[in-house]
């Protein structure tokens, strides 16, 4: 049972890593996107380079039952390339800002990624036989010659080795001017939404040459611009809501039933601040960088900078619960600030839905820096900070866990905040959504951790 | 704010108050702290003139800093000191520091809390040489940071607002560095020692690697002025116009 606490608290035991075991990071692998397909078979990773590599989960052996399949390449694919936009004289990056996966409806997958300005539809299929056996051609393609055709013959299809091939069937382009943050795809599987800094627009999935504008924030006039959008997502059953959160903490829930633009919100979710906590920091920390619903669709869970609350959709004026994800980075905000790291967008997961126990989103997953991620409980309160290194890669050995010494005497295996290196940042994170698995993005490597199967 | 070679020159006469520098502790002033962080966020607004279109969110962000401090500044009465240390040089040499804060820290960092400072410098620095050359003239109506924003953001006219973005910064460095020599002189005589002590915190901080100075900066548990405003006290009569144009909104 999921988190039920108590004695079945999960265990965390390192599975595999992916990608270059160099201390030199090379730009373009650096890890942007990482995301479950609906089965959890597949793992799709994009990378700053504009490639989606997936990763398919083994069969699980009979022989092997203590572990759960490990995941091996599936298809690596170029899916967006680097582009030059003339007329702003500006590069548009080939960066692969998310990745999501439509439900599989026959033998192929399908996927949704996009950089700043495209969205593109991938099919991903595999080929397992080829016909061989043609009269006109020769088995390496030549024709041959009509005349030297004295018998016919019917061709068959042969097995040959598996290939997994990877074709855009869409190219959902020139809609927006400002960056794409999010897409995320109706609970019609027809329509989408893809979100960038003050615009949403809704998609058809057959249809590329238009899309409708259904939220629209631009100020007449921009010098007056003071808030963006900063993530949306559909709701998972109410094909006529989403959300969208902004750069003031704030996330607005709106019907597409109630007008055409929704530019009015039905609900504004807002926790007023903390006076005692105010700085000239307060507004960038409380600016939103992920939005999550639970799978029932009744809570939704927002990572701000330093922390992630969970929201009761019929409950606007603050969260049902709040977790503190790093506070000791609290008092070393303008810090942050002048190296930027402020700016960090955080994403956050829910655990999988258990089988036994469907739509119950129990625990919550998020990553800081130093290539530690944490954990919370929502049931026991209790939370736990883990960390993806290399160092820790014994199979089946039980992650330990880490604690970060805020201030005072630093005890024996702490770690004190001054020591903590800000360059290695957990940002994406995604957890299988039927297993405890769970894939934990550093900046260019992917691991992946499974629960200790007794 | 801060400027090295001024400080000396400002100290070299002051031998008695060396002694007493010694026993102060290093606490920045509220202002000082304050006007630091304006300072960062000027130069980030200004750093995000790079290839790839600028984050808007960052910049959003950072805007909205500048506009509270300036805000809270204008209310204090103490949005004059922006322009107590400004010379030909001394505007430049105040990003600079930032600038040197920024690039000892990258020095320290031994994998500490710094990211991609080799774009921050270098970034900053091919601003520099370009606005460095530019010729000061007669200082002309400035706009705000805002329209510094503003222009940034502006991505429909894309080719047009870089020029506007260019010349925006032009006329802010223009009008901060409109200042003859003498009365910078004047004006350094008067600084106050809390300048020396948040060069030191800031050295210091940054050869112990630690988040040092920004420690202080944390304390901003309030907006309001807790420090006495006559820390940066200065006949700034002439200065008072070209901040009215600074600040004209």
């Amino acid at each position: 049972f999921l988190g039920a606490g108590g004695g079945n608290d999960i265990q965390w035991c390192f599975s595999q890593v992916k990608g270059a075991v160099d201390d030199d990071v090379a730009e373009a692998d650096i890890i942007s996107t990482v995301e479950f397909n609906h089965s959890g078979e597949l793992l799709a990773t994009g990378d700053k380079g504009g490639r989606v590599v997936i990763f398919q989960q083994e069969q699980e052996n009979k022989t092997q039952s203590h572990s759960r399949g490990e995941y091996n390449v599936y298809s690596t694919f170029q899916s967006h390339e680097p582009e030059f936009d003339y007329l702003k004289s500006l590069e548009i990056e080939e960066k692969i800002n998310k990745i999501r996966w439509l439900p599989q409806k026959n033998a192929a997958q399908f996927l949704l990624s996009t950089n700043d300005k495209t969205i593109k539809l991938w099919k991903i299929s595999e080929r397992d036989k080829r016909p061989e056996g043609y009269n006109l051609k020769e088995e390496d393609g030549r024709y041959r010659d009509p005349t030297t055709v004295t018998t016919l013959r019917v061709p068959v299809f042969r097995p040959m080795d598996l290939m997994v091939e990877a074709s855009p069937r869409r190219i959902f382009a020139n809609a927006h001017t400002y960056h794409i943050n999010s897409i995320s795809i109706n609970s019609d599987y027809e329509t989408y939404l893809s979100a960038d800094d003050l615009r949403i627009n809704l998609w058809h999935l057959e249809i590329t040459d238009r899309s409708f504008n259904i939220v629209d924030i631009k100020p007449a006039n921009m010098e007056e611009l003071t808030e963006v959008i900063t993530a949306a997502e559909f709701h998972p059953n109410s094909c006529s809501t989403f959300v969208y959160s902004s750069s003031k903490g704030t996330i607005r829930l709106c019907d597409m039933r109630a007008s055409a633009l929704c530019d009015r919100h039905s609900k504004l979710f807002e926790e007023p601040e903390d006076p005692s906590n105010r700085s000239f920091f307060s507004e960038i920390i409380s600016s939103i960088s992920d939005v999550k619903f639970s799978h029932s669709g009744r809570y939704m869970m927002t990572r701000d900078y330093l922390s992630v609350k969970i929201w009761d959709l019929n409950m606007e004026n603050r969260p049902v619960e709040t977790y503190q994800v790093h506070e000791y980075l609290r008092s070393k905000l303008c810090s942050l600030y002048e190296n930027d790291c402020i700016f960090d967008k955080f994403e956050c997961c829910w655990n999988g839905s258990d089988r036994q126990v469907e739509f119950f989103s129990l625990i919550v997953m998020t990553g800081s820096y130093n290539n530690f991620f944490r954990m919370f409980d929502r049931n026991t309160k209790r939370d736990i900070t883990l960390e993806a290194s290399r160092e820790n890669n014994k199979p089946r050995t039980v992650l330990k866990p880490r604690k970060v010494c805020a201030s005072g005497k630093r005890k024996k295996d702490e770690i004190s905040v001054d020591s903590l290196d800000f360059n290695k940042k957990i940002l994406h994170t995604a957890w299988h959504p039927k297993e405890n698995i769970i894939a934990v993005a550093t900046t260019n490597n992917l691991y992946i951790f499974q629960d200790k199967m007794n | 704010m801060f400027v090295r070679g001024l400080k000396r020159k400002c100290f070299d006469g002051e031998e008695d108050i060396e002694g007493t520098l010694a026993g102060i502790k290093a606490i920045p002033s509220y202002n000082l702290q304050r006007q630091s962080l304006l300072d960062m966020s000027l130069v980030k607004l200004q750093l995000c003139h790079m290839l790839v279109e600028p984050n808007l969110c960052r910049s959003v962000l950072i805007a909205n800093t500048v506009r509270q401090i300036q805000e809270e500044m204008t209310q204090d009465g103490t949005w004059q000191m922006i322009n107590t240390q400004s010379t030909g040089q001394a505007s430049l040499d105040r990003l600079v520091s930032t600038d040197i804060l920024c690039r000892s820290s990258r020095d320290q960092a031994e994998g500490k809390h710094v990211p991609a400072y080799g774009t921050f410098n270098k970034d900053f620095e091919s601003d520099q040489a370009q606005d460095g050359s530019e010729t000061m003239s007669t200082a002309s109506s400035v706009q705000t940071p805002r329209n510094l924003q503003s222009n940034m953001w502006e991505m429909e006219n894309p080719q047009e607002n870089k020029g506007n973005f260019q010349k925006s910064l032009d006329q802010i460095f223009e009008t901060l560095e409109n200042k003859s020599p003498n009365s910078v002189e004047d004006l350094f005589s008067e600084v106050d020692n809390s300048y020396y002590d948040l060069d030191t915190m800031l050295t210091g901080m940054m050869s112990n690697t630690k988040m040092g100075h920004c420690d202080s900066l944390e304390t901003f548990s309030s907006p309001k002025n807790t420090a006495s405003n006559s820390n940066c006290k200065s006949d700034l009569n002439d200065l008072d116009h070209i901040v009215e144009i600074l600040v004209e909104s």
